[in-house]
């Protein structure tokens, strides 16, 4: 008993020291800039969501989000369409060169996105996608695409092949099988792997701020802008931050059951 | 499971191979193109062999930058690794209690990578941070934007902050996985809780823990954004990691030969290391 | 369009021997198919394994050739070879 009370005091502290950063930053965008750099408060002492209306009302900051939600959203699409059949065909046949196509996506998926930059900026403008979100969507699936196939091959192996023989005997094709039966049974493997592909693009910024400029630019090269403009607007800069949070919060709560296993690759 | 060998597979896995191809051969080629020459506009470029190669290896900034990044991955390990098992012990098992933990541990992941650095660059501020102000108060000398090891420090901190969580999910859903019957075994065998952690829960931790070491090391071996938003690198550089550098070099001073050859250096590096643990995973996958 | 990639003779070169290498290796994988074996090295390999062994080895002592001494890559790209051919046959 005492050993259980012990460790609910170790995780609690450890899960206030965590939040307390996310805490200050939420305390913040409360906050008038007059009140932040006045001294230091613990909570927000003239309460004010002036923070928040400017993001609301001026289009330059809530183009960014309405951007990045995009970009987001096509990646995710990609990548679960092209990473469900691969990952199918890993976790069931063995072919020429199996294991070298799946080390080498692999290693895409460790090789820095720095190496990739400036080659990256030059193909998509030689192709008149420069500035589009389907640039940074494509450029994400660089990484995405490697992630998924490796998460969803992991849950794949967990189907036993007894059911694809079965529904063979039961005359479906392949194609109405893989739809009708196959994904169904790998549900929450599918939203883990968009969770992913959602994260991994949605927290990403050097590839997402080299391929845009004006029209598909993400949050998160706003942000580092409008701190070079005039001075910091802190309560504003702390308000476009707590908004970023948010979506990642809301798909962490549907998937909360299957997000570890998706971090171990479907390997536990 | 024995897999069917089957080459018409191909098939299945032709739109990958030709989306990765687009976006990994492509720009590799051009790296490569890149690294043999010296580039002075459109057209403009004339075939200088492996003298950047040469250079860049000779290069005192870049083996700087390599031993620091070096430095800070090993560092990034240590801290993780055993604090994120820790953890993932002391996480409540299954309940709503557990589901909660769950989400608040892993709010750190879903942040931007540059609002990362932005918490942090105002969280570690003296004048209107809690964290330096509450150091500063007491009575510790601590400036991350002026000091070396406070910057170091800070950055550090940062990490341990952002990724931890992702070990403790981890090892949280490799615990998950061990069934009841083995702790209810050793409370008979009257275990001690240290030869129940060293002889059930570490062995069978093992494949996820392989996956935490891979992950962590090469997210750290490419760290970019949170370092360049909170300290830019500085104080001097002693915060800038590989990817800053080459980031400098090639977008910065548009000095593309060097950057290439740069690249593709740090390319080999990767893809070495994660060859190696790619081998252990796929050979722990075997034994179990 | 091609042009910002800056083709130069001898990369073009190299890309095409690494492709050949890749075309050669998967037509006699598809004559005699090859399985897992050990040789000298720690871990059981198979054909193709042993010729990624050797090619990112060779790209190692390259840089390392480049690094300690100014003798031509074309020592290091000779023991690069023999050390592949050595991996393939006994690896």
């Amino acid at each position: 008993m005492k050993q259980a009370r012990s460790k609910n005091v170790g995780i609690t502290v450890f899960i206030i020291l965590l939040l307390t950063p996310v805490y200050w930053l939420l305390n913040m965008s409360f906050k008038t800039n007059q009140e932040i750099l006045g001294g230091l408060t613990m909570w927000p002492e003239n309460f004010t969501l002036q923070n928040y209306v400017v993001i609301f009302t001026d289009p330059s900051w809530y183009n960014g989000y309405l951007n990045s939600m995009a970009y987001v959203t096509i990646n995710v699409i990609i990548t679960l369409l092209v990473a469900l059949p691969a990952a199918y065909a890993f976790s069931r046949y063995k072919f020429l060169g199996d294991k070298h196509l799946f080390f080498w996506l692999l290693s895409n998926r460790m090789a820095p996105p720095a190496v990739f930059l400036l080659p990256f900026f030059q193909l998509y403008s030689s192709i008149g996608l420069f500035d589009t979100h389907i640039a940074v969507a494509l450029a994400h699936c660089l990484f995405n695409v490697p992630l998924a196939v490796w998460i969803l091959e992991g849950f794949m192996k967990g189907v036993p092949r007894e059911y694809d023989e079965m529904a063979y005997i039961d005359g479906y094709s392949f194609p109405k099988f893989f739809v009708k039966v196959f994904l169904p049974m790998i549900r929450s493997g599918i939203g883990v792997t968009a969770f992913f592909a959602f994260m991994f693009s949605w927290v990403e910024l050097l590839l997402a701020r080299t391929l845009t400029s004006v029209d598909a630019q993400p949050i998160g090269a706003i942000m580092t802008r409008t701190i070079g403009a005039s001075g910091i607007d802190w309560g504003v800069l702390a308000a476009a931050g707590v908004l970023t949070i948010i979506p990642g919060l809301l798909v962490i709560w549907f998937v909360r059951n299957h997000v570890a296993k998706g971090f171990a690759l479907g390997r536990v | 499971m024995d897999k069917i060998p089957n080459n018409r597979a191909w098939w299945l896995v032709l739109p990958v191979f030709l989306l990765v191809a687009f976006s990994a051969l492509i720009p590799l080629m051009t790296v490569v193109n890149y690294s043999v020459q010296d580039i002075f506009g459109p057209g403009q470029a004339y075939f200088v062999g492996t003298e950047w190669f040469k250079e860049v290896l000779t290069d005192e900034r870049l083996q700087d930058s390599l031993l620091r990044q070096f430095l800070f991955s090993s560092a990034v390990l240590l801290i993780q690794i055993p604090l994120g098992i820790g953890v993932a012990l002391m996480m409540p098992k299954s309940g709503i209690k557990g589901s909660l933990c769950l989400i608040l541990v892993a709010i750190p992941l879903l942040i931007p990578w540059n609002v990362v650095g932005t918490i942090w660059q105002i969280f570690a501020r003296g004048d209107i941070g809690l964290f330096g102000w509450g150091i500063n108060q007491l009575g510790v000398d601590y400036n991350y934007t002026g000091s070396t090891v406070d910057a170091w420090l800070t950055v550090l901190l940062m990490d341990v902050w952002h990724w931890t969580p992702l070990v403790a999910l981890l090892c949280y859903s490799g615990l998950r996985a061990i069934p009841e019957a083995f702790y209810q075994a050793a409370e008979i065998d009257r275990a001690s809780k240290w030869a129940v952690f060293r002889y059930i829960q570490l062995p069978r931790l093992k494949s996820v823990l392989i996956i935490a070491v891979l992950l962590r090391f090469m997210d750290s071996f490419m760290i970019y954004t949170e370092p360049f938003v909170l300290t830019g690198g500085g104080p001097g550089s002693s915060t800038t990691f590989l990817s800053q550098t080459l980031t400098t070099m090639a977008i910065g001073q548009f000095d593309l030969g060097r950057a290439a050859a740069f690249s593709l250096i740090y390319f080999l590096i990767v893809l070495l290391i994660s060859w190696l643990f790619f081998t252990a995973i796929t050979h722990a996958d075997k034994e179990q | 369009m091609i042009s910002w990639m800056n083709w130069t003779p001898s990369v073009a070169i190299f890309f095409a021997v690494i492709a050949g290498i890749l075309a050669v290796m998967t037509v006699y994988e598809i004559v005699s198919p090859c399985t897992e074996r050990k040789g000298f090295l720690p871990i059981e390999t198979t054909r193709g394994d042993r010729l990624f062994i050797g090619l990112l080895s060779a790209a190692y002592i390259h840089l390392a050739f480049l690094a300690v001494s100014d003798v031509t890559l074309w020592v290091a790209l000779a023991v690069s070879v023999v050390w592949a051919l050595v991996l393939l046959r006994w690896g």
